[in-house]
């Protein structure tokens, strides 16, 4: 099958069977190796991008379903919310390893899209990836220190 | 300070330690540490001005870093360390991943090896290390573990960036025509304070290059310090963030063909039959690749091959281990150590004839098997060319793994090129070889093309390299004052380093003491008079290797826990009990000290919450936490950790803090949930739904002190581990009036 995908404001022709997840697109079609492989089964986050602006687990996302949608992923130009995120993850230094963060902060940008200033427990609901190097606590400050930035 | 040849003369019979000396670097010539410019592939105006930096016209200043960075920082801390004795702006800083050279050998990890008591610093063991610092320098193995890193960088980084600025002083001496005593180098220049001239170091690299290093290296004053002990920001960071960063599973070069593997489940089983011709007839699969206990298939997509891999049926002969529980393997423990005496690690006063008789209070203590669950899952990729090979892939012991492929591809070891990307967690668990073996093998078998293997998360779990499952018994008497009068420890568990170079270097000899084994229940701080600490030897049939803190994850959980049950038998508070036990350890009673002050030990806890403790020792470092805890039915929640670690000289005190909130996660995600268990000669665990991890709502509020004590900088990647389950735990005996004396707490509390 051919499909048209709209990744990050540009347009992609791919052949695919539909049941391709679109992590393995994104990754191994096109390149875009910023989206991250942890589980395969939609248990860690480390693959979250955007779909028409809400937060998606990409391994378990079959290509037939984003056809013709609005994906970002971290490589993309920023919204103001990312944008925000990613200043704040830098001032409190956030990442270690690093692997995780990519889908960190897709989950983070999808909260503050949904949720201006999201509570402790708006966080715990939302940001269910996981982290290997426990960098959650510096995760929750940088959403609180960015949702300020943006109020 | 200056050092010179006279000076470290004195030091060897002396057995005097400072600076860097203890761990052995003292044997060498500062020209030897600085290593060959040549070796650094350089681009552009770059020039190399010793093996560890170079400057380009526009005067940034590239380190090369000999260690992996796996989050713990190493792309910020070491490059630090050259930047402070070089006079370097921060912001012209730029990390680069070393190449393979016995210059970057790491010597700490080996003189950390011997079974030592770290605090010894009598003739024997002196002499001893030094002896293994040579070796080290010898065989030049460039590892990334052991919490080494700064601590093994110390010295020759310094060096280097000392020598450096002496060799930019003398450049611009001449170009000014002053004498090189009237210049000043920071930020990035070389001025003349007097007629208020200065210059940049890209103006100076070419020149400076051109000189000799200098034969006498003379550091900084530490009041002169303007980098070290500030929270500089990380190098890696701001590639972390926007998605740019390059691990090893992504590597791309034109043309790469992606594999999936199954391995056989039974640790040593082969590979049986299977239906090749339905794998080769699964959409998007260009190979199918069959190994002694693997079958691999190559796909257009790593989903396309392993989907080929799910979908067909392979058979396994199982291996011999195919009967093996974990169940079996603490009988096996417990028979070892009912049946003989260990090792001894350690053994003064007669503990054992102390401990003949009542009063003795005994306990037994057991841990799990545990996987390392690395966020990226274990990959490598290989390119084969015409009698040279590329090979990337995130590793901990680069040159070990070029040797291992040298061997395998029949080719000398400088003609292939081992890339280290960054490493999405390393945790011990990329130290290892296997996965450069199979995608060597798989490579070989798919000429001219790139090809990358990546485990699924079921293989990385199913086929690590584990923390081993371990026992240890305790006996132990008071006395009429409360105090421990005798200790005998008996551990039995697998011997982890001789496992790991047994996998290395299959049909090496080994044999003796494994330090790891003890490491953490041995040479423990508290005044023992009589303490005997042994360790029996058990092979397992599941393959073991370094996981974050090794023995120390083990060792301090069964010993902090212990030591409150004594404290409990002497009814005296747990930090009371432990600081009676420490007048001569003043960095242990400083840090007990503070925490008690900054974790409100003190004061009750809030209603339905218990407070535990812990305090242990590792890669010369001390760490002390408290834990605030409150059970609800079988569910543990921790909801405070307060930890204060003395790690000596601090390089960067935001890492360390990040460090510690790292190995408490990663130790408290174990205590809490970790249990892979072994069933049938499998490891029973497939993915993260059933190996679980600890999440953002589980995460405690971490509070992290670090005190500067000025002491040989200690290792920070590892030691926030080990305190954190006996803290805990303790935390979890004091709510239920019993003693837990098993991990995960999970199963202790019957949560199944
Ligand atoms: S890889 Fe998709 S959730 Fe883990
Ligand atoms: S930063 Fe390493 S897994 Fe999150």
């Amino acid at each position: 099958m051919n499909y048209t995908l709209r990744i990050n404001g540009e347009t992609h022709q791919v052949e695919s069977e539909p049941e391709v997840p679109l992590l393995w697109i994104l990754r191994d079609v096109l390149g875009l190796t910023g989206t991250k492989f942890g589980c395969g089964v939609a248990a860690c986050g480390a693959c979250t991008v955007h779909v028409d602006g809400r937060a998606m687990r990409t391994c378990t996302l079959p290509v037939s379903a984003v056809a013709d949608k609005h994906i970002a992923t971290i490589e993309g130009p920023p919204d103001v919310r990312l944008q925000a995120l990613q200043a704040a993850w830098i001032r409190h230094q956030v990442p270690q390893c690093g692997y995780c963060q990519s889908g960190m902060l897709m989950a983070a940008a999808a909260l503050l899209a949904e949720r201006a200033q999201p509570s402790d427990a708006d966080i715990d609901r939302a940001i269910t990836n996981i982290c290997r190097c426990g960098t959650y606590q510096r995760v929750r400050r940088a959403i609180h220190d960015a949702a300020g930035k943006l109020a | 300070m200056t050092f010179s040849p006279g000076r470290r003369r004195f030091l060897l019979t002396a057995g005097v330690v400072g600076g860097g000396l203890l761990i052995g670097y003292g044997l060498f010539r500062e020209r030897d540490l600085l290593g060959d410019p040549a070796i650094l592939p350089t681009e552009g105006d770059q020039v190399a001005l010793n093996a560890w930096l170079k400057i380009d016209g526009a005067g940034h200043v590239t380190v090369a870093v000999p260690r992996a960075e796996m989050g713990q920082g190493v792309y910020t801390a070491l490059p630090m360390l050259v930047a402070e004795e070089l006079g370097a702006a921060w912001a012209d800083v730029r990390a680069d991943q070393a190449p393979v050279d016995k210059v970057y050998g790491n010597i700490a990890v080996l003189t950390d090896a011997a079974p030592l008591d770290p605090h010894d610093h009598g003739f024997v063991a002196t002499t001893l290390r030094w002896s293994l610092s040579r070796v080290a320098r010898v065989l030049g193995v460039q590892v990334t573990g052991g919490s080494t890193s700064v601590r093994d960088a110390w010295l020759p980084m310094r060096t280097a960036g000392a020598a450096a600025r002496d060799m930019l002083t003398r450049a611009a001496a001449a170009r000014l025509a002053v004498p090189p005593g009237e210049l000043e180098v920071s930020d990035g220049k070389v001025s003349h304070a007097a007629s208020g001239r200065a210059l940049s170091f890209g103006a100076l690299a070419g020149e400076a290059a051109a000189l000799a290093p200098p034969t006498r290296i003379v550091f900084r004053e530490p009041g002169e310090r303007r980098l070290l002990g500030r929270p500089l920001p990380r190098t890696d960071v701001p590639a972390k963030v926007d998605g740019s960063a390059q691990f090893g599973a992504d590597v791309r070069n034109a043309g790469t063909v992606y594999a999936a593997i199954r391995i056989a489940p039974v640790f040593g089983g082969q590979l049986g039959s299977f239906d090749r011709a339905a794998l080769e007839a699964r959409p998007g699969v260009i190979g199918v690749v069959p190994l002694e206990d693997a079958l691999a298939v190559v796909g257009r997509t790593w989903w396309h091959a392993e989907q080929a891999l799910s979908a067909v049926d392979v058979a396994f002969s199982p291996g011999p281990g195919a009967d093996v529980s974990t169940a079996d393997l603490f009988a096996r423990y417990a028979d070892a150590i009912d049946a003989d005496d260990g090792f001894a690690y350690e053994d003064r006063g007669d503990a054992r004839a102390a401990l003949r008789g009542a009063d003795v209070l005994r306990a037994e203590y057991r841990a799990p098997l545990l996987a390392h669950a690395c966020m990226e899952p274990m990959n490598c990729t290989v390119r084969l060319g015409d009698g040279t090979a590329d090979i990337w892939c995130g590793n901990q012991a680069p040159d070990l793994l070029r040797l291992i492929a040298a061997d395998m591809l029949d080719l000398p070891p400088e003609r292939i090129r081992l890339h280290t990307p960054l490493l999405g967690g390393g945790f011990g668990r990329r130290a290892e070889p296997d996965f450069m073996r199979y995608a060597i093998a798989i490579a070989q078998a798919v000429p001219d093309q790139t090809v990358q293997l990546v485990y699924s998360r079921e293989q990385d779990l199913q086929h690590d390299t584990y923390r081993p499952p371990v026992l240890s018994r305790f006996a132990a008497r008071l006395d009429g004052e409360g105090r421990i009068a005798a200790w005998h420890n008996h551990i039995a568990g697998p011997s982890v380093s001789q496992a790991t170079i047994a996998r290395a270097f299959p049909g090496l000899p080994l044999g003796g003491p494994d330090k790891t084994s003890a490491e953490g229940a041995a040479h423990l701080p508290y005044a023992v008079p009589a303490r005997r600490v042994e360790h029996s030897k058990v092979d397992i049939p599941a393959p073991v290797g370094f996981w974050r803190s090794v023995g120390h994850s083990y060792n301090a959980f069964f010993t902090e826990c212990f030591v409150d049950e004594l404290a409990a038998a002497a009814a005296a508070d747990p930090l009371a009990f432990r600081l009676a036990h420490l007048h001569d350890r003043p960095r242990e009673r400083r840090v007990l000290t503070l925490l008690e002050a900054v974790s409100d030990w003190g004061s009750a806890p809030p209603a339905g919450r218990a407070r535990g403790l812990a305090l242990h020792e590792s890669f010369h470092s001390i760490v002390g936490q408290v834990a605030e805890v409150s059970l609800d039915g079988g569910q543990v929640h921790v909801h405070r950790v307060v930890c204060v670690i003395d790690c000596g000289q601090v390089v960067n005190p935001d890492i360390v803090i990040a460090q510690m909130e790292s190995g408490i996660v990663f130790g408290l995600t174990a205590a809490l949930y970790g249990d892979t268990r072994l069933e049938g000669g499998r490891v029973q665990q497939w993915n993260f739904p059933d190996y679980r991890m600890l999440t953002m709502k589980e995460m405690p509020q971490i509070e992290t002190h670090v005190i500067e004590s000025g002491a040989e900088p200690g290792g920070v990647g590892e030691p926030g581990t080990p305190p954190i389950a006996p803290a805990v735990a303790n935390a979890v005996s004091r709510l239920l009036g019993r003693r837990i004396r098993s991990l995960p707490l999970r199963s202790a509390l019957g949560a199944g």
